[in-house]
């Protein structure tokens, strides 16, 4: 919390002072009012009163509210101003930082979990300083003045507001201390509800074809009844929340009526219409120092909640970025890619993902890259446009080093379509162009790179090029998202297309007319293709086959098939003897 | 203390409090658990609003004896009427609490496992149609809030109703000049706070719909940062964060301003009363009117703090109830949804089963004006491998749906041993299918629930055998804690591994009937090399239909049936359809065509 405050900047502290002197205002206020009701108790009480002082008293006691009024709405208004503003540069912030990040941090924090810290744990944040921030500055501040100001009429009514004040205090941090860790259990149980109803639904052909729904309900009522049992508890709970603070504030009035009967008794007849008027504003005055008291408790639950937000933020902020852009001159383009003894290793450092790798691709050239899923074909193609960085050796662009490149410059080297197409909320016209202004985009390139890309359906949809597609592009089927995507690739106009399974979504015909088109409208490109089928890559220039995170044959299709007993057997597992 | 929250949902649920009534008929069997705490919240109500009175005696008796002596007796006398109503209205109202929070809370629990039964009992095209997320919502948030209304909100409309009737009554006996000031500064007040409200609500609305948005964004920009940064597309993207931000930030503090608002202007408004109380009711004892004390003054002020309780009650009960009855609809929307056919009076068994299928004259569609399956009609005899083949949309999937029963043929029949489908309970069909679909479904629990799934009795040598077939058993011997290696969505395991996994799971299930629906598209050639000698083992002596793209896994089949727009276009053996140069030999070739 402190760093937030350590970030203010001048007018956020103008801010903070301003709030601060408008609630010593508020307190000042809510303390003089009370005394206005014992002036005009005192004066109806005494029998003197005329209708003059009553209209003046009551008249200040309104001119008072009006200005606490007045005090608060700015007060509000500043700490919201406050806490939006806060939160909108920390979700900058967090932002800016996380378009930093490359896949080990994502894969550390998850994005699911880096979702939620950009946004719900900032607006936890941001809530406490809307709410909390104003709390825990003016109920301490009202409690101990207000105790002051008690503390000289009498003792014995000062003595039992502080003992409701403590009744109330232990009562409800006791009832925190024993809710609070079922709620934090709660959200875990709701999350197994969750997950088990996700479980059966998405299960659901499997259910039903191994007749096992009783065994599913059987799982079900289990979590459900765990769920049941905590929430019951913690509500049983909170119940008594209400009914008691209601009886001990009622008490709190009862008693000081009580002891101010005795005291009015054992008074002076001259002095008693005063006591009588103390006494009403005493009633008030006790009232506000216990609803600081309950305030503050509340603020005390909500802060370790926003402090947790925060932490999770700055978990975020803090974090070292891997990848690290370079300085140097840009490099002629050329299209050129080069291994030099590249290792990988894990996160956690202990696996070796890729370990040896060499080899150099020329301008121009075709070169598959095969293997078993986890041998480390992604993890290979991911180093060249520096997603993920080497953990030894060296990986050279245009005879460059990775990592001496700007980020920018070697990604306009290198264009990567992933295994999975994805698709952008927008229209398919800003997908293919994706990352350009809307008015640069050169609609010759558009055109060609559709063609390429054998992704002329889009023409015959509603709208064309301006259909929109929705977020994760679920309004077109696989092989068509596939297509689009390969047609931003081309449009980019990289030096290096690498295709990382993309072909694999496409049904044969389609996969093989996309590869002539680019051989014969892109010559001069460099080809990367991961693939699955022998089919895809038995014409390429040189095919790298992986195991294991090593290169076991690197050759042409019929070299290989000689000398690499692995891709002898990928081979084979595709093909019969006499179709090779 | 909790906090009063508002929330802003939906706002195009217009007031609608139809679906309330459902949750009623739901409750029934509380009934009598219902009225008896809406017995005590009245109760505890009226001992809310004679404490005033108890309050303006008190009162009197210390004026009354300002200038002789205070009847001290008198005054123990009503401090301990007083504390005892005060008490008895707090015990009251916990065990009305108490008992309306068994009552919701079981509820919530019958409604939840009702949802649940309800999943397994209605016809896989609700899944179709319907989002996992949408059913999630329906069965966590809505009943939460069904939940939340029945154990708080209606109690306490129902005491701000007795309490907002029982102190106007209270004031009006008292002295009904000082009840008119109480009543209409209070709903001066209460004008403003409705139109203060009303303006709020927009920017509430927008809020709402900009975090959306906010998430929507960073969610995409987040999940897909590799092409941001390939595409170098930082600086467009972040254009549009700037501006969604800008707007967050508006609407952000527009709404909470206006809502912080609330409490100090009700504040305020109490105030407004006080003063008010207070000089109408000197100038009322200045007239000479004996009819107001001091002790009436006092009893004022907190009836008119009792009076604007039940008004920020019912505004508060009214945004709830409008949000209960949208929960309530989507609940037993789904509840309501007509199940499966019952089927308890099928009682057709196949005991001894050969193993023919036929489908005669099928004919289906997802919708009645698409047919996917036009006029399907095929034999397989007991112990063949049919091999269903065609491009993707051709209708493959939905002949297992079909076979399953997972959906109804529209027309034709479906023949196991020369009897229909139709005429064996769904659950007996089942029994008689192993079938393994492309997306393996893993669960979070230990390998031997996954592989055991829901049959009883399997010993661990059995476990280990299957394992060994399937070529699980090295896996299984990597784990440290072999079979009871807890397993859930994060549990690195291979899409080949948990391939094996399913197989190995069917086989332990042993039906004389098998579907492999792509069930090695997912996993490599070599992996599924590995996997296929376990299949093979599984389809031995049993009638299977294998759906496969990889033409190379089916060339063996006994029957190849190629499907194009829900027809067969030609059936017959690898080597027959290969020589005939039509659809199928394209479509084989065009594997390693160049």
């Amino acid at each position: 919390m402190i760093k937030i405050i350590k970030q203010f900047r001048f007018i956020d502290w103008m801010l903070v002072i301003f709030i601060l002197s408008l609630i010593v205002t508020e307190v000042w206020i809510d303390l003089k009012i009370p005394d206005y009701t014992m002036l005009l108790t005192q004066s109806v009480a005494s029998g003197q009163a005329t209708n003059n002082d009553i209209l003046t008293n009551g008249g200040w006691m309104l001119l008072y509210s009006l200005f606490s009024l007045i005090c608060t709405i700015f007060c509000v208004l500043l700490c919201t101003r406050l806490a939006s503003t806060i939160s909108f540069r920390l979700r900058e912030q967090v932002y800016d930082k996380v378009s930093q990040f490359s896949n080990c941090e994502m894969r550390k924090f998850s994005i699911a979990s880096l979702v939620t810290r950009s946004t719900n744990d900032i607006t936890q944040i941001q809530m406490f300083f809307a709410i909390g921030f104003q709390i825990l500055i003016k109920a301490p501040i009202m409690a101990i003045w207000g105790i002051c100001k008690i503390s000289s009429t009498s003792i014995e009514w000062t003595l039992s507001t502080l003992i409701c004040v403590f009744l109330i205090v232990v009562f409800i941090t006791i009832l925190v201390l024993i809710c609070l860790p079922k709620f934090k259990k709660m959200q875990i149980l709701i999350d197994n509800v969750n997950n088990a109803t996700r479980e059966n639904v998405s299960g659901i052909r499997v259910v039903h074809a191994f007749n096992a729904e009783n065994y599913q309900q059987e799982k079900f009522e289990k979590v459900n009844t765990d769920l049941f049992k905590t929430q019951l508890f913690t509500i049983k709970g909170i119940s008594l929340l209400m009914p008691v603070i209601t009886l001990l504030m009622n008490g709190l009035t009862l008693a000081i009526y009580w002891i101010g009967a005795i005291l009015i008794n054992n008074a002076p007849v001259l002095e008693r219409a005063m006591i009588l008027g103390n006494m009403t504003a005493f009633t008030q005055y006790a009232l506000l120092i216990i609803m600081s008291f309950i305030l503050l408790v509340v603020v005390f639950i909500m802060l370790p909640r926003a402090m947790v937000a925060y932490k999770r933020v700055q978990e975020v902020l803090s974090c070292k970025v891997s990848i690290v852009e370079g300085s140097a001159p840009s490099p002629e383009r050329v299209g050129t890619v080069e291994f030099r003894n590249v290792g990988l290793k894990s996160d956690s450092g202990n696996v070796e993902i890729l370990s040896n790798i060499s080899f150099t691709i020329k301008k121009g050239e075709h070169v598959a890259i095969i293997g078993a899923t986890g041998s480390g074909k992604t993890s290979l193609i991911d180093l060249i446009p520096r997603f993920t960085e080497a953990t030894s050796g060296a990986v050279l662009v245009d005879n460059m080093n990775v990592k001496d490149y700007k980020l920018d410059d070697l990604q306009t080297r290198v264009a990567v379509i992933t295994q999975k197409a994805i698709l952008f909320k927008g229209s398919i016209k800003d997908n293919i162009a994706y990352g350009e202004e809307e008015q640069s985009i050169d609609k010759e390139r558009l055109k060609q790179a559709i063609d390429i890309a054998e992704a002329e359906f889009i023409y015959d949809l509603p709208d064309k090029l301006e259909t929109e597609s929705a977020q994760g592009g679920t309004n077109f089927s696989g092989g068509q998202k596939q297509r689009i995507s390969i047609a931003r690739a081309i449009y980019k106009n990289a030096d290096i297309i690498i295709f990382d399974d993309s072909f694999s979504a496409l049904d044969y015909k389609t996969d093989l007319t996309l590869r002539q088109n680019i051989r014969q409208h892109l010559p001069d490109k460099t080809i990367i293709i991961i693939a699955q089928r022998i089919g895809t890559i038995k014409n390429a220039d040189k095919i790298i086959v992986l195991d294991n995170g090593k290169i076991v044959g690197m050759g042409s299709h019929n070299e290989l098939l000689k000398t690499c007993p692995i891709y002898n057997q990928i081979a084979l597992s595709q093909l019969s003897k006499e179709e090779l | 203390m909790p906090m009063p929250r508002m929330r802003y949902t939906d706002t195009k649920q217009k007031t609608d409090f139809k679906a309330l009534g459902k949750i009623f008929r739901f409750c029934k069997p509380y009934t009598f658990a219902i009225i008896v705490s809406l017995i005590l919240a009245i109760l505890a109500t009226v001992t809310t609003i004679i404490g005033p009175n108890k309050i303006r005696e008190l009162t009197n008796l210390i004026t009354d004896g300002l200038a002789t002596d205070i009847d001290l007796q008198a005054v123990s006398y009503i401090g301990i009427i007083l504390i005892s109503i005060y008490a008895i209205g707090a015990v009251l109202n916990y065990i009305q609490q108490y008992i309306l929070a068994i009552v919701s809370q079981n509820t919530a629990k019958k409604l939840r496992t009702n949802i649940d039964e309800k999943i397994n009992k209605l016809p896989l095209s609700y899944f179709d149609k319907s989002t996992t997320g949408d059913i999630l919502s329906r069965v966590t948030n809505d009943v939460d809030l069904i939940a939340q209304t029945l154990g708080a909100s209606i109690a306490n409309l129902i005491s701000a109703i007795v309490l907002f009737v029982g102190v106007i009554i209270m004031m009006f006996i008292t002295n009904w000049v000082l009840a008119l000031v109480t009543i209409l500064s209070s709903l001066f007040g209460f004008a403003f706070l409705g139109i203060l409200l009303k303006r709020s609500q927009k920017h509430f609305i927008n809020r709402q719909i900009y975090l959306g948005k906010m998430n929507g964004h960073i969610e995409e920009i987040y999940s897909n940062y590799i092409l941001v940064r390939s595409f170098n597309a930082h600086k467009n993207e972040k254009r549009k964060f700037n501006e969604i931000n800008k707007n967050l930030l508006n609407t952000e503090w527009k709404s909470q301003f206006l809502s912080g608002l609330m409490r100090p202007i009700m504040h305020f408004i109490g105030n407004l009363s006080y003063t008010l109380i207070f000089i109408v009711g000197v100038a009322i004892i200045l007239s000479g009117s004996e009819a107001v004390t001091i002790g009436t003054l006092i009893a004022f002020i907190i009836y008119a703090k009792l009076f604007t309780e039940p008004l920020q009650t019912f505004a508060q009960s009214l945004t709830q109830l409008q949000q209960t009855s949208a929960a309530s609809t989507r609940v037993f929307e789904i509840l309501a949804m007509p199940e499966l056919s019952d089927e308890s009076h099928k009682t057709t068994r196949l005991t001894s089963i050969k193993g023919d299928v036929e489908f005669r004259n099928v004919r289906f569609g997802y919708s009645k004006d698409k047919p996917v399956i036009k006029n399907l009609s095929f034999k397989a005899k007991a112990g063949q491998k049919i091999a269903i083949v065609g491009p993707t949309g051709a209708g493959k999937t939905t002949i297992v749906n079909l076979l399953m029963r997972f959906y109804e043929v529209d027309s034709g029949e479906i023949l196991i041993d020369g009897i229909s489908t139709k005429d064996i309970s769904r659950y007996h069909l089942h029994e008689l299918f192993d079938m393994i679909l492309q997306d393996t479904w893993i669960f979070n629990g230990t390998l031997r629930e996954n592989l055991v799934y829901n049959k009883t009795g399997v010993t661990d040598e059995e476990l280990e055998k299957i394992c060994s077939v399937v070529g699980l058993n090295h896996f299984v011997d990597t784990l440290s804690n072999r079979f009871d290696t807890y397993f859930s969505d994060t549990s690195t395991i291979s899409a080949g591994q948990r391939q094996q996994l399913t197989i190995a799971r069917a086989m332990l299930k042993n039906s004389p009937l098998l579907i492999l629906d792509e069930a090695t598209s997912n996993v490599d050639t070599r992996t599924e090399k590995q996997i296929q000698s376990a299949m093979d083992t599984l389809t031995q002596g049993r009638t299977s239909f294998v759906i496969a793209h990889r033409l190379s896994t089916i060339k063996n089949a006994d029957l190849i049936l190629v499907i194009k727009d829900g027809d067969i276009i030609e059936q017959g053996k690898h080597h027959e359809l290969y020589v005939k140069n039509g659809f199928y030999t394209q479509l084989y070739n065009s594997q390693f065509a160049e």
